[in-house]
């Protein structure tokens, strides 16, 4: 009940993305993704074009958890890519996937603090008495830094809980943070404004991102053909300097 | 029931309706659905009565200080002739249409760690705002000050001049005048605008989780609060979304009965 707005909402703005490209000849593939996949779908989305000549690949981003919920409510989307497992078990169990799931890359979690390094953090260890941030124990992020501190028994506790991981990204880079646990891809597309640390165990402990056709996929072929285009060595490469691991 | 001008047309009567139709449904809604048997329940989390507890200390903190700077402010905008008056007016209420989010972005360029002010008081004192539950009333004070402003500018302008006049041809100082004249005679319009400041204040949410974060005790209110449990607990988000509901019903109910229908 309590999504029903919201959903009305975002079906409505989607409906134009459906209409508009039917009467030419251009076909066009809507893929439901997870926020952190932006960058690196947008530019898989352009070799994909170059390769399927009058294809136009539309993208709407979002949390994975609202994506998937919207793909069960029949949303118009034919690709669903979600930044974890839990999402893509919700689409499965509301029958919203037309094959079966596929799980496409992996995201690590890292340690990243601003360029100048203002608290000299060197690692895992130098956490105590600095300003570091988190996601809140409920999100994805969270949830995994949370676990890494308990399994290497760091105790200090962070000055802030951010509702995502973007938002712990943005405290470092504006040098509100002395340091913040991000993923691996996020500290990339971040580039020279930090510095990354590993985390030990997170090699272990990784994000799995998964994809699969929707069930009111209405593109034909091309909802499997992205899905194989990801997994492609030219998918994976992309998603390689992105910053994602193997799946 | 005649009215001396006619009935009130169709062609406006409609579109009232849906214009408060739109506004009541989603509240109706929102009650409706609330997890009544859970409610007291949720009510009791240590967490949320932390939070409760943090928002009404902020709000009311802010709302002094709102009152110490923006009744000066208030009255010298409505009182005091100066070039560019016009200007400073509109300046001042710029947080009133300033995305939240914004507000804090703006807030830490100024007063965050590596802010224009903030990053020479951090090398000299050591203290920074961010993070602090000071850095959350700087936050709300930012947003709400421009109501206080306002509503306390319009007490001002309705409350006659001609009252400052003749107290002044009595022999009072301009100082005696605003304490002894001016403020009593404005004094539902400051309280008004106090009370919308706070409503305001107690749902502020994007410029204090930009600027000061979200930590529980220190930093965590309550719309933070429901914010982040909205993924994970919904009916705990619910729950809290009503205790703000009620908040912001019973400051409306203390203006209507107090101050807005007396005028």
């Amino acid at each position: 009940m309590r999504m029903r707005p919201l959903i009305a909402v975002s079906v409505l703005t989607l409906l134009p993305l459906t209409s508009c490209s039917s009467d030419d000849d251009e076909k066009q593939l809507t893929v439901l993704a997870a926020a952190s996949l932006t960058g690196t779908f947008e530019t898989l989305a352009s070799t994909f074009e170059d390769e399927h000549d009058g294809v136009d690949v539309k993208f709407n981003f979002g949390s994975s958890t609202t994506l998937a919920e919207q793909g069960v409510d029949g949303a118009p989307g034919d690709v669903l890519a979600t930044a974890d497992e839990k999402s893509m078990t919700i689409a499965e169990d509301g029958d919203a996937l037309a094959a079966d799931r596929m799980q496409f890359a992996t995201n690590e979690l890292v340690l990243v603090v601003p360029a100048d390094n203002p608290a000299k953090i060197t690692g895992f260890d130098d956490l105590a008495d600095t300003d570091w941030v988190r996601c809140a124990d409920d999100v994805p992020c969270g949830r995994l830094a949370l676990s890494l501190l308990e399994e290497n028994k760091v105790t200090a506790e962070p000055r802030s809980l951010e509702v995502d991981v973007k938002s712990v990204l943005a405290k470092i880079t504006s040098g509100e943070a002395d340091a913040g646990f991000v993923y691996a891809s996020d500290a990339v597309a971040a580039g020279d404004d930090v510095l990354v640390f590993d985390v030990p165990g997170a090699a272990e402990q990784l994000n799995p991102y998964f994809i699969a056709p929707l069930d009111q996929n209405d593109s034909g072929d091309l909802a499997q053909e992205w899905v194989d285009f990801v997994s492609s060595d030219e998918g994976r490469k992309i998603l390689d300097d992105a910053g994602f691991g193997k799946p | 029931m005649t009215d001396p001008l006619g009935r009130p047309p169709v062609r406006l009567l409609v579109p009232a309706a849906l214009g408060t139709l739109l506004l009541l449904l989603p509240l109706v809604t929102l009650v409706a659905g609330t997890p009544w048997s859970l409610l007291g329940e949720q009510l009791a989390s240590p967490e949320l009565r932390e939070a409760m507890w943090l928002s009404v200390l902020t709000a009311t903190v802010a709302m002094t200080i709102c009152l110490v700077l923006g009744l000066p402010l208030a009255w010298v905008l409505a009182r005091v002739e100066f070039p560019g008056r016009g200007v400073v007016r509109t300046l001042v209420t710029v947080p009133l249409v300033l995305p939240p989010v914004v507000a804090g972005v703006a807030l830490a360029s100024a007063f965050g760690r590596t802010g224009f002010i903030g990053e020479p008081l951090r090398e000299l004192t050591g203290f920074s705002l961010p993070y602090t539950t000071a850095g959350v009333v700087l936050a709300h004070t930012f947003v709400a000050l421009p109501f206080v402003v306002l509503s306390i500018e319009g007490a001002l302008r309705t409350a006659r001049r001609e009252y400052d006049a003749a107290a002044a041809t009595l022999g009072a100082t301009r100082w005696l005048t605003f304490r002894a004249v001016t403020v009593p005679l404005a004094m539902p319009g400051i309280l008004a605008g106090i009370m919308l400041g706070w409503a305001r204040s107690i749902g502020e949410f994007g410029a204090t989780i930009t600027f000061a974060g979200n930590y529980p005790g220190t930093t965590q209110t309550m719309p933070t609060l429901i914010y982040v449990s909205i993924n994970s607990e919904p009916e705990a988000a619910r729950s809290l979304s009503l205790v703000l509901l009620v908040f912001s019903i019973v400051v409306l109910v203390a203006l209507r009965d107090r101050w807005l229908v007396a005028r």
